[in-house]
């Protein structure tokens, strides 16, 4: 399983990282939604956890990106992000999201919600 | 004496009067209103003492004894009443504008024309005898003094000195009262000529009393006892059984009645009355005045019935005495005193009369024609209008003199002074009904006071004035003799079958007995219109309404609701109207479908009105758009008068409105400014969290994973840990921050200002980012040469400043090739600070927007390092705090200078 990590504050990419190797994913990071594309075209990731405010592409775009084009059909979308009025995250789960969890989320239940979304 | 020295002597004196009227209004026009005085009120109050009082009196009390006092004894104990009827009929006139007493009662019982008209006939009916036997008086004095056989009666119609003075009084009183025209109708020369005109009757009265008690006898003892030897005289001045008590009572309440209702008495006393407060004085003078006046009138009655012939007249005895004993000159005196006693009568009461006329009967049929119509217009129109009511008041006038004249040719002839006098006492007695209840009870109605008057009227006219025609030989004896038609219960002396009363008591006693009964018939009969309750409570609440400034009146005519708001508009503005008016309504529920507005409505309007320019303008601004009734021509000629004022007071009004309106405006801005503050505290806020929750989320994350994770490799560990250590302090720096801004936002910061030497300043702030500098591989350069600058400023706070351009110039220029320089250049009183960095450079729409709080955190578009997003606003914030200003230079790519000026000195 291939986990594409997108977000702008490296301490979150850090920690993902070593959190979502343990679980045995093959993890891949980007700092922006410019460098996420690059990877998804070349990696075709299950996962994606997405920030939504990063400079130049937002997450908003990243997920609709992913989940208009028929390629990725099988990647899941996981939101994390600190907006968390409820507009915010109706938005990202009608372009598509298939979870969405405010910041700070538990990464415990990050992990548990992956799982999930994987065996499906 | 001859006739043509008389007359001359006669012309004389009236042209004195004149000279003296045009001196006091000559004295007025210049401030020095010689009427504003308690003495000249009484005295002009004592036109009551008229030529019956001159020459009557002893005529009286030679025939009845002391019974003439009663005239004077009615007044005497009536004035302490005044306090409380005369002055408030005073203060109602004021208030109301009420110019005669035809005018109170109309007024009083809903403005009814029908009342007007009622009491203006009851008036003159009353006042024509009254008059004519002034013109007697004059006439038949005029002949004792020039020894000519009396012609009255005898000769021609048009052939008598009686006509002669007649037109010539006309005529004075034309000049006197009617020369312009008074919305007020105050006269103040004519008061003073009648104040005048009271002195010179009473020392004519009392110079021949005196003569005649001390020369003709040895003074009032010698006097008495001449008289008391005779004894049909002591009876005269004696009370016996045969003294009616019962006429004593109606006669001492008929000139009670007479002193506050007759025509001219209530034109003295309360048209011409400037202020109330004479009223104190005079209660106690005029009492005073008529004691003095009556002092000698035994002695001379006496004197008379001593000295004189059985043949002359007791109604002459006055002028006959000093005549008989060869005292000319002070028989001159007297025909003077009798003369002024009879013109300034005619003069008052005709011109009482003559405003009656016009204003109660001719104009409310002239007013109701469509020329009149045209309210608005008092430009055009007002002086050809005032010059209408003068014509029609001089034609009164005339009119009313020459029916005194055709009155006294064929009846006032055949009787006494006295009596005559007395029958118009009568006469005006039927007002106290309508004129008490008014005052004094609202329940008082309209009709009553139709239905009383016209019955007081009618037993008057038939139980006085009609044996009065029959004693001339107009109508057959056998009425009074019998009754009409043979009916004894009719007889006009003995109404239903009423005997042991004189002639003047029962018709008193009945009048009154009708028209009270028919004004009490219609108060429980009928219930009152609305305008009725209305006037009614302005009358006898008159005192507690001045006091509370409620003048409520209901309108009950209808005005069109577009006439009435643009009426309020041009006052108030059309919005403030608009506003206030639909307020009103809602608040009420007032239907609004109507044209017309609701009577509540204008009434609210004139209220609103009425603090504006107050009360009596209100009324009548309203009144010209409700077609309530016509304006009365007084009330034109007010608004003639009161339109200076009106347009001062509406400029002003223009001005305060002009006023408002800015400060609405103000105050809408301010409003749009606290919203679009309470914005930006709410963006803040929801920022601030946001920026809050960053860091919680890695410091969260990283921990959590710290704690699941027990096989953990050491140096990652220890890399998560330092991580959460500073993100911990990013996560406190950013609250520090928050607060700062907080500090600052609301003014709350006061610096700590000190001298700082601006070199200092620059050499320690770079020695604090030296080290960052370092790691990043960026060289950091200070000018070689600093101009030597000192500013007045709080250290820290500066230097905080100069730290965070530093960090931001140093965090912005790239890695290892990056180039920071900061310079300090001295412009005119300014410092000017420069850091300058060849870093990524800042688009130029954002340039502005940079030293807003948080704006990199939601606007960044290009990768940059994070800040708090705090950083440049709070250094915006402390240099504004030093008066100086900050800003920035900068192209994409081309790197940025950030610029700081400050007020500065040369060290």
């Amino acid at each position: 399983m291939k986990v594409l990590i997108v977000d702008d504050e490296p301490n979150i990419l850090l920690s993902l990282e070593y959190l979502m190797k343990k679980e045995g994913y093959r993890v891949f990071i980007a700092r922006d939604g410019a460098e996420a594309f690059d990877i998804i075209r070349q990696e075709l990731p299950d996962l994606l956890l997405l920030d939504v405010m990063m400079p130049r592409v937002d997450g908003y775009e990243v997920c609709q990106f992913v989940k208009q084009s028929p390629e990725y059909q099988h990647c899941k979308v996981i939101f994390l992000s600190a907006k968390s009025k409820e507009a915010d995250i109706q938005k990202g789960l009608d372009l598509g999201a298939d979870l969405y969890l405010p910041k700070p989320f538990s990464t415990r239940e990050l992990v548990a919600k992956a799982h999930e979304l994987m065996q499906n | 004496m001859t006739s043509l020295p008389l007359l001359l002597c006669s012309l004389l004196y009236l042209g004195l009067l004149f000279s003296v009227a045009y001196w006091a209004e000559k004295r007025t026009r210049k401030g020095r209103r010689f009427i504003d005085n308690p003495y000249v009120y009484a005295l002009s109050i004592s036109v009551y003492c008229t030529a019956w009082t001159f020459y009557g009196s002893v005529g009286r009390a030679s025939s009845d004894g002391i019974e003439y006092l009663t005239s004077f004894i009615g007044p005497t104990l009536g004035a302490p009443l005044w306090w409380s009827i005369q002055r408030k009929i005073i203060r109602i006139c004021k208030t109301q504008r009420i110019t005669s007493i035809a005018d109170f009662i109309s007024s009083r019982y809903g403005k009814s024309r029908m009342l007007g008209v009622m009491a203006t006939l009851l008036c003159v009916l009353g006042a024509i005898p009254y008059i004519s036997i002034q013109l007697k008086a004059i006439t038949t004095s005029f002949a004792v003094l020039s020894g000519q056989p009396l012609t009255g009666a005898s000769g021609a119609f048009l052939s008598n000195q009686a006509l002669i003075i007649s037109l010539a009084l006309a005529l004075f009183t034309i000049l006197f009262g009617t020369r312009k025209l008074e919305a007020t109708e105050q006269h103040e020369g004519l008061v003073t000529a009648i104040a005048f005109e009271s002195i010179v009757k009473l020392v004519a009265f009392l110079s021949i009393g005196l003569f005649v008690t001390f020369s003709l006898f040895d003074g009032p003892a010698d006097l008495f006892e001449q008289a008391a030897a005779i004894p049909s005289l002591v009876k005269l001045f004696t009370f016996s059984s045969s003294t009616s008590t019962t006429n004593w009572f109606w006669y001492s309440c008929l000139s009670m009645m007479a002193i506050l209702f007759l025509p001219r008495q209530f034109q003295v006393a309360v048209v011409e009355n400037v202020d109330e407060k004479h009223l104190n004085k005079a209660m106690w003078l005029f009492p005073l005045y008529l004691f003095l006046i009556n002092l000698f009138v035994l002695p001379l009655t006496f004197a008379g019935k001593l000295l004189l012939s059985p043949a002359v007249d007791a109604d002459n005895y006055v002028l006959s005495l000093p005549l008989q004993f060869g005292q000319n000159g002070l028989a001159l005196l007297a025909y003077i005193g009798g003369f002024s006693a009879a013109t300034s009568m005619i003069i008052v009461e005709t011109i009482a009369l003559s405003v009656m006329i016009s204003n109660n009967v001719v104009m409310p049929i002239l007013v109701n024609r469509p020329s009149w119509q045209t309210r608005f217009d008092p430009m055009t129109g007002g002086a050809s209008r005032s010059s209408i009511v003068i014509t029609i008041r001089r034609l009164a006038i005339v009119s009313l003199l020459l029916l005194a004249y055709i009155y006294y040719h064929y009846v006032a002839n055949h009787y006494s002074l006295v009596s005559v006098g007395v029958i118009s006492f009568v006469a005006v007695a039927q007002f106290t009904p309508a004129m008490i209840g008014g005052l004094f009870w609202k329940r008082g109605s309209q009709q009553g006071a139709k239905v009383g008057l016209l019955m007081g009227a009618l037993v008057w006219l038939y139980t006085l004035i009609m044996p009065s025609l029959v004693s001339v030989g107009l109508l057959p004896t056998s009425i009074v003799s019998d009754g009409p038609f043979g009916l004894a219960f009719l007889k006009p002396y003995e109404f239903l079958g009423l005997t042991g009363l004189d002639p003047i008591s029962h018709a008193l006693f009945w009048s009154l007995f009708f028209n009270t009964g028919g004004y009490l018939w219609g108060a429980f009969n009928r219930p009152q219109s609305l305008i009725e309750q209305n006037q009614a409570l302005l009358f006898v609440d008159v005192f507690r309404l001045a006091r509370s400034g409620e003048q409520s009146v209901t309108w009950n005519g209808q005005a069109l609701a577009t006439d009435l708001r643009s009426l309020l508009a041009t006052f108030f503005g059309e919005e403030p109207t608009r506003r206030a008016l639909d307020r009103y309504i809602q608040r009420n529920q007032l239907s609004v479908g109507s044209d017309y507005a609701d009577p509540r409505l204008v009434t609210y309007a004139e209220k609103w009105l009425a603090g504006a320019i107050g009360t009596a303008s209100a009324r009548i601004m309203v009144a010209s758009v409700t077609n309530e009734e016509p304006l009365s021509v007084d009330e034109v000629i007010h608004i003639l008068k009161a339109s200076q004022e009106l347009m001062t007071v509406n400029k002003k009004l223009t001005r305060k409105s002009a006023e408002l309106q800015q400060m609405t405006q103000q105050l809408s801005l301010a409003n749009e400014r606290l919203k679009q503050t309470d914005q930006q505290k709410d963006d803040f806020v929801s920022t601030v969290t946001h920026e809050i929750r960053t860091p919680l989320t890695s410091i969260r994350a990283l921990s959590e994973i710290l704690h699941d994770q027990t096989d953990m490799d050491e140096q990652v560990r220890q890399e998560f840990l330092s991580r959460v250590i500073r993100e911990t302090e990013r996560l406190s720096r950013l609250i520090n921050q928050v607060l700062d801004m907080e500090r600052y936002d609301s003014g709350r910061y006061s610096l700590n200002l000190e001298r700082i030497a601006m070199a200092d300043l620059i050499s320690e702030s770079v020695e604090n980012v030296a080290q960052l500098a370092r790691d990043k591989g960026v060289w950091l350069e200070v000018c070689p040469t600093l101009a030597p600058l000192s500013v007045n400023g709080d250290r820290d706070r500066l230097m905080q400043v100069l730290i965070n351009l530093l960090s931001n110039a140093i965090k912005f220029a790239p890695a290892d090739t990056g180039h920071v320089r900061i310079c300090l250049q001295a412009h005119e009183h300014w410092a000017e600070l420069s850091v300058t960095d060849n870093g990524v450079g800042i688009e130029p729409d954002v340039q502005q927007l940079i030293f807003e709080k948080f704006y990199q955190a939601s606007n960044q578009t290009v990768r940059k390092p994070k800040g708090s997003g705090l950083g440049l606003a709070i250094s915006k914030k402390i240099i504004d705090l030093h008066n100086g200003n900050i800003s920035v230079l900068s192209a994409p790519g081309q790197g940025a200078q950030f610029i700081c000026s400050l007020p500065a000195y040369y060290t």
